[in-house]
């Protein structure tokens, strides 16, 4: 068994599909109409075989409720590994994301925490190999 | 001022007042980060947020929303007034 697919809860598919791959870098992998919606997934250029993130409608009136309890207290919805958090976050930040955490270092991590625009939070990692 | 002494009176809280002077303005996630990765403070994030509570009803926290964020800051006035209450004695004239 392995992991193929992880989602995040998008409040609108088609600005989430320009921000995951316009700001933030991700291809298209699949893009099938599927009545009002799409099975929409994006994958990272450094491993196109790798997991799936798929861009789920929000569209169950519990999903709102539950991602804004989230966002209050700056909880992301995922987290993706960076190599260079200092680099992507000066990146970001000049594409005008707004960070709700700048890089933190906490140890073997430094974090930070971004807006999605689409309703979620996203974190970004990078190892320091310390421990 | 009672309730001054009783909210700095505990470690986590301390702990947090410390996360908040090295950045001022974090999310209750970001403060529960720090607390864990640094500090080795395990507390739940309800714990935490009871905490951030207890500092706000004394004055050192202040938590503002930003649109759809919460931010938590840093308040110093109340320590002040304790400062203010007992300055450093002055040296006397003819101990110079």
């Amino acid at each position: 068994m392995r992991i193929h697919l992880s989602s995040v809860f998008v409040e609108c598919q088609e600005r989430a599909l320009r921000f995951y791959t316009g700001v933030l870098g991700f291809q298209t992998k699949h893009d099938i109409p599927l009545g009002e919606h799409r099975w929409l997934t994006v994958v990272s250029p450094e491993d196109p075989n790798g997991t799936e993130l798929v861009l789920e409608p929000a569209a169950h009136p519990a999903v709102r409720p539950f991602l804004s309890a989230l966002v209050e207290d700056g909880i992301p919805s995922t987290s993706f590994a960076v190599s260079d958090i200092a680099a992507e976050h000066a990146r970001l930040e000049r594409m005008g994301v707004r960070f709700t955490q700048p890089p933190t270092d906490l140890g073997p991590v430094i974090t930070a925490v971004f807006d999605d625009t689409c309703g979620n939070l996203i974190q970004i990692t990078q190892e320091t190999r310390r421990t | 001022m009672d309730d001054v002494f009783r909210a700095i009176a505990d470690p986590t809280r301390r702990a947090i007042l410390d996360e908040l002077v090295d950045r001022n303005g974090q999310s209750l996630f970001e403060i529960c980060a720090r607390l864990t990765m640094k500090h080795g403070i395990t507390s739940t994030r309800q714990a935490v947020s009871q905490h951030l509570d207890v500092l706000e009803a004394a004055g050192l926290v202040e938590s503002r929303r930003e649109g759809r964020f919460k931010f938590h800051w840093f308040n110093a006035q109340p320590l002040k007034a304790i400062v203010a209450r007992w300055p450093e004695p002055r040296p006397k004239p003819d101990q110079s």
